[in-house]
């Protein structure tokens, strides 16, 4: 035991492992606020389809040799969320099905982008990067790392100043609308925090699993808690310890980071499944 | 002055038209029940009196101090709400987001009031519990706390006792009409149950091929009601 901390001990005087560390914590605080309005909205697909999109936004970054690629990658999948959300209300597109078109589109395009116009000499090492956020997370730049603090300390003010509202139109919109509550923007608030938590997270888990990191801390605490308010609190520091145990897990055995992260709350997600059976009984 | 005013409305519903040229009104401390057929355009209506469906054509006015968004609104359960890990206090509490605009946070007037409307259903000892676990005349009352809380004049409810069991059925109408005599709470009620509503109704409005809207003794008297009653014996 000793000597596993006096290995963690080294590894953290690099100053790219605390950088990981720190924005890991917040990405995985940030995407798990939201995570039970989008599974009760139906909207677990919209994030995996806006993951898609942000990884079609990446290899055009990529291609136009950005510097740094958030400052285009995030506006364009801001602008996605909004577009999902309309097609969602329009009946000659189901929503599902607007959601897959768009979301494997960006994808196939993205990689034909990288493909063709790709300057770097490790093309399928850019894309596994990309789709599974094997290092990303060890390369942040310090502007990258500032830039998660704002937006991360953005997402949280937003959703505990919206908390109730957010809570009263995920559960019943009509009903909120009636009495006079403007859901269409809260809707559009809701996209535009999923736009940036997605675009935050893919640097942890990558675009593949970064829907894993929003749904699994929530259906955890959904298994066992019974209150919005407790699930949500439940759920944060899950996704907070699942994230920091993935991470120094990943680090020790050399696994990839995002993945690693992934079976840690799938691994939570058993565990309380499990716990939630016993309690019903 | 009418609460309520509905002049030459036409439903509509895809572009089509539904229904043509309603007139009804409402007054302070009426129990109108809608009824009609299924497909009649009973939930089109409700919807457009609420206004969440704005394609339908015609006047529709509130007044007598009510204002549109203070019609209080008991829905039919919907999918999502079967499995929404909700307390029943938090869901109750939503139904003050009406008073709030955009204030963060509920006073704590509004949570007195969410609590003096959970004693009034019977509900108050559930504070607590899941939504979910709930029977449906549970699920039903926390459903009508939370639409008191948006209103204080009137409320719309939706098949209020679809799928109830009978003795539920009949507790959920009495504490309606308690809502209607007591408190002075006018009710608009959809229902497909004829013969509950010429029990508490005190006005009717049957809609579908033929329109009727009068006081409920105009209905028993009139020639929609004994068409049906021929029909159901």
């Amino acid at each position: 035991m000793g000597e596993l901390l006096a290995k963690i001990g080294w590894y953290l005087q690099y100053p790219f492992v605390r950088y990981a560390l720190v924005v890991g914590v917040l990405i995985a605080l940030c995407s798990s606020l939201l995570g039970v309005t989008l599974v009760l909205k139906r909207f677990s697909f919209i994030g995996d389809g806006l993951s898609h999109t942000a990884f079609g936004a990446i290899a055009i970054a990529s291609v136009l040799n950005l510097q740094n690629d958030m400052i285009f990658v995030l506006p364009a999948t801001i602008l996605c969320a909004v577009l999902l959300l309309r097609t969602g209300k329009n009946t000659k597109i189901q929503g599902d099905a607007a959601v897959a078109m768009i979301s494997v589109g960006a994808l196939a395009i993205g990689y034909l982008l990288m493909h063709a116009f790709s300057t770097s000499s490790n093309l399928s090492g850019d894309v596994c990067s990309t789709l599974f956020g094997s290092t990303s997370i060890l390369t942040l730049t310090r502007t990258e790392v500032w830039l998660c603090i704002i937006l991360s300390i953005l997402v949280v003010g937003f959703f505990v100043l919206f908390y109730h509202k957010i809570f009263a139109v995920t559960f019943d919109e009509d009903f909120a609308k009636a009495i006079g509550v403007n859901t269409g923007a809260y809707n559009l608030l809701i996209a535009v925090i999923i736009a940036i938590i997605i675009v935050l997270a893919m640097n942890l888990a990558g675009s593949l699993l970064v829907s894993a990191l929003v749904i699994f801390p929530a259906l955890s605490a959904m298994q066992v808690l019974k209150s919005f308010c407790s699930v949500t609190v439940c759920s944060a520091i899950l996704s907070v310890c699942c994230a920091l145990a993935g991470m120094l897990l990943s680090i020790l055995a050399g696994t990839p980071v995002g993945a690693t992260v992934v079976a840690v709350d799938i691994a939570a997600f058993i565990v309380f499944h499990l716990a939630g059976r016993i309690l019903a009984r | 002055m009418a609460q309520l005013t509905c002049q030459n409305l036409t439903l509509k519903y895809d572009g089509k038209n539904i229904l043509e040229n309603l007139n009804f009104s409402v007054h302070a401390g009426d129990y109108l029940c809608i009824v009609g057929e299924n497909g009649s355009g009973k939930s089109t209506l409700m919807k457009t009196l609420l206004g969440l469906h704005k394609e339908s054509e015609g006047t529709m006015e509130t007044g007598d101090g009510l204002l549109a968004s203070e019609i209080g609104y008991l829905p039919q359960q919907t999918i999502v709400q079967r499995d929404f890990p909700a307390s029943v206090r938090e869901i109750v509490l939503s139904g003050c987001q009406a008073r709030c605009g955009l204030r963060p946070f509920y006073t704590r007037e509004e949570k007195k009031l969410a609590r003096e409307n959970m004693e009034r259903m019977g509900i108050l000892e559930f504070e607590r519990r899941c939504y979910r676990e709930l029977s449906g005349g549970q699920m039903q009352r926390v459903l009508l706390a939370r639409a008191l809380c948006a209103t204080r004049k009137a409320l719309l409810l939706d098949e209020p006792v679809s799928g109830l069991d009978p003795k539920v059925t009949a507790e959920m109408y009495q504490l309606i009409a308690k809502l209607n005599r007591e408190d002075g709470i006018t009710i608009l009620m959809v229902s497909h149950d004829i013969s509950a509503a010429v029990t508490y109704a005190s006005h009717i409005l049957h809609i579908g091929e033929n329109v009727f809207f009068g006081t409920k003794q105009e209905y028993l008297d009139s020639s929609i009601y004994r068409k049906f009653y021929e029909i159901e014996g």
